[in-house]
């Protein structure tokens, strides 16, 4: 159980590469921190720096308020969970579980009777003397995280230890390790790139892009009031949408019509003081809907329209369909750098003149058709083109 | 299968036993040999016309002072004792060399191999000279240098090839786990690189063992005098007959630690060692 904060701590590399830059976190005793980005923004090496696997170039790191910058590894009591597992191959799971305390000079029969604990709680019991080479993907992982659990640390660092797991297996060992963090209520800091993951598991979740710290909020937060481009097209699955618009006095013109701008957009657009007229518009997909199926009161909320839709994908629950707009799409560093990390990059003409739209599975809606959709207004964000601010922030972000 | 099958396994059966029986006949013939009396030791037959272990025997003869018995004690210790000593500071050295990026490994790891190439022989001359004024000339240790010396770049070699199959993330989860490095590499990377170890420890072995060049050159007495050395001191039953089947006895006798030292630890190279450690 430990406060674990990071003051402006860096990472620089011999090259001059800036892994990290200057981030400052603060991480409460017994908090689910979720550390989320894309690939290479600074977030694994942020997790190694705490754990003491990687030198701080500046910057302090502090766990219950003492500097620990020059600790080692092994004097933080701190547990890592790697990606990769990193089980010792010649030890049984027994033995892998109870390496630490056996270097820590704990008596045998605590070793046992911990080891013996954590298997029940992880339902390893049956393979506790197995050698890891006999274990399946699942069961490495668990063992994994039980030689974490019998150490009783600080707290748990998590370096995307369930990015090898199949699907429905990842889905599982999901709650498996929320439950046992609420369990024993220690400090976790946590690492992925998929922020599915960090919506359901985080307390906080810390959204970086090229070792800056862009966000720190409760999932929900992240979700209705995103700071910047990035963080906006980064939550939520399937993405934002983003479609470059013009404001013109209290109207907002997009590819797919002029729409009345809300009081409360104009409000914090006038709070944000910015006097750009191009903006980008960003709404995201469950915003949308078939407009037969919205009810007339609510018609006049939001803005109808008709696009031709390209496609259509039944979930089930819901669909998705993929409508086409005239005009540009709108185009950013950050939207890029999502695009880069998503593979989508590579798609030709993925997401460029596109929405996203998520509809009722009673919609009728058929590609190649033209549909009549409509669009919750007062769910649209602006941000400044230049640097992807978002200049219609209502629910306030907490600070990190 | 089908024709096919078997007329490509006859042929590969055949092929086979044709390269078994190239490489081990002159073992074989050296053996037959040694079990032959000396009258029909140049009769040219496989198979011996009277069998005898008098060439065995003759070895011993003599207790302590016997022709191979103490040569063979200085083999074995002077092999064992190089070969430990090997091991030990190759393991560290690969480990610092596949593990740790510090100026001068380029420099250690080409000066290594360049040793490896020099011709031993040419080393003898100056050793000779340098162990008779530094006392060590006819002592374990004045053979144990020069075998280091040599051996040493193998064994190098062999073992960085092995650590850089090790998963990094093992020892920094030993460190995590609270190991100081030292315990990390003894308790989760030396283990793991056991095959290495074996493999590494079986060449320096057999390089100990066999060598000639130096054990006759540096050695003037029973006292470290090695097997190889020892051999070509053997007399004959007269002066005018070669002790061929004694020669042929000892070289059988000397055969057998090594091939029973192979396959001791040949089995304990045991490919995969690793896996089951990191997932892909």
């Amino acid at each position: 159980m430990a406060r674990i904060e990071l003051d402006k701590v860096s990472k620089v590399y011999g090259d001059g590469f800036e892994a990290v830059k200057a981030m400052d976190l603060d991480i409460a005793d017994g908090e689910f921190m979720i550390l989320v980005g894309p690939s290479g923004c600074g977030k694994s090496t942020a997790l190694r720096m705490i754990a003491g696997l990687e030198d701080i170039s500046s910057g302090e790191l502090r766990i219950d308020g003492e500097v620990v910058n020059d600790k080692a590894p092994k004097d933080r009591d701190i547990a890592m969970v790697f990606q990769s597992y990193a089980l010792y191959p010649h030890m049984t799971v027994r033995d892998n579980m109870g390496f630490a305390l056996q270097l820590a000079g704990v008596d045998k029969e605590e070793i046992r009777r911990r080891v013996e604990e954590a298997a029940k709680i992880l339902d390893l019991e049956q393979h506790l003397d197995r050698k890891p080479a006999n274990l399946s993907g699942g069961q490495r992982q668990r063992v994994a995280m039980g030689r974490a659990i019998v150490r009783s640390p600080k707290a748990y660092l998590m370096d995307e230890p369930l990015s090898n797991l199949d699907a429905k297996l990842r889905v599982q060992m999901r709650a498996e390790v929320s439950r046992i963090q609420q369990r024993t209520g220690t400090t976790t800091v946590y690492v992925t790139h998929d922020q599915t993951e960090a919506m359901t598991l985080g307390d906080r979740v810390a959204v970086m892009r090229a070792g800056v710290l862009q966000q720190v909020d409760a999932p929900q937060t992240l979700y209705n009031a995103p700071v910047n481009l990035f963080v906006a097209g980064f939550i939520g699955s399937p993405a934002m949408n983003f479609l470059p618009a013009t404001i013109e006095g209290s109207r907002l013109r997009l590819p797919i019509g002029e729409v009345e701008l809300p009081d409360e957009l104009r409000r914090a657009l006038e709070a944000s003081g910015d006097g750009s007229r191009d903006v980008i518009a960003g709404i995201r997909p469950e915003h949308f809907e078939d407009a037969s199926v919205v009810e007339e009161h609510r018609l006049a909320e939001g803005h109808v329209f008709e696009a031709k839709v390209s496609l259509t994908e039944s979930m089930g629950s819901e669909i998705y369909a993929y409508v086409e707009y005239e005009g540009e799409g709108a185009t950013s560093d950050a939207l890029e750098e999502i695009a880069q990390d998503a593979g989508t990059a590579e798609v030709p003409g993925a997401g460029e003149t596109q929405i996203v739209t998520r509809l009722d599975p009673t919609s009728k809606v058929r590609p190649g058709e033209t549909a009549k959709l409509w669009m919750d207004t007062r769910k649209l964000h602006l941000f400044d083109v230049q640097e992807g601010r978002n200049l219609t922030l209502r629910e306030q972000p907490a600070a990190a | 299968m089908g024709k096919r099958g078997t007329r490509e396994y006859t042929f590969w059966t055949a092929g086979l036993a044709a390269v078994i029986v190239a490489a081990l006949f002159p073992v074989l013939w050296l053996l037959m040999l040694s079990l032959k009396t000396p009258d029909t030791i140049g009769d040219g037959r496989f198979i011996p016309e009277k069998f005898t272990l008098e060439n065995y025997t003759s070895l011993f003869d003599g207790g302590f002072d016997s022709p191979l018995l103490r040569p063979l004690i200085n083999s074995v210790a002077i092999a064992l004792i190089a070969t430990t000593i090997a091991i030990v500071l190759a393991s560290f050295t690969a480990y610092a060399i596949a593990r740790l990026d510090f100026p001068g490994r380029r420099a250690i790891l080409g000066g290594a191999l360049a040793i490896a190439m020099f011709p031993p022989i040419s080393t003898v001359g100056p050793l000779f000279d340098m162990w008779r004024t530094l006392g060590i000339y006819d002592t374990y240790l004045g053979l144990i240098i020069p075998y280091l010396t040599f051996a040493l770049p193998l064994a190098i070699y062999t073992l960085v090839a092995f650590f850089r199959e090790i998963p990094w993330e093992l020892e920094q989860a030993a460190q995590v786990d609270g190991a100081t490095p030292f315990q990390a590499f003894t308790k989760v990377i030396a283990p793991l690189a056991a095959p290495g170890m074996f493999t590494a420890a079986i060449l320096v072995f057999i390089f100990c063992w066999n060598d000639f060049v130096f054990a006759i050159s540096l050695t003037s007495t029973d006292s470290s005098r090695t097997v190889p050395a020892a051999i070509a001191f053997f007399t004959g039953e007269s002066q005018f007959t070669a002790p061929t089947g004694n020669i042929a006895a000892a070289a059988i006798l000397v055969t057998i630690p090594i091939i029973v030292f192979v396959l001791i630890f040949q089995r304990r190279i045991v490919a995969g060692l690793t896996s089951g450690a990191v997932k892909g």
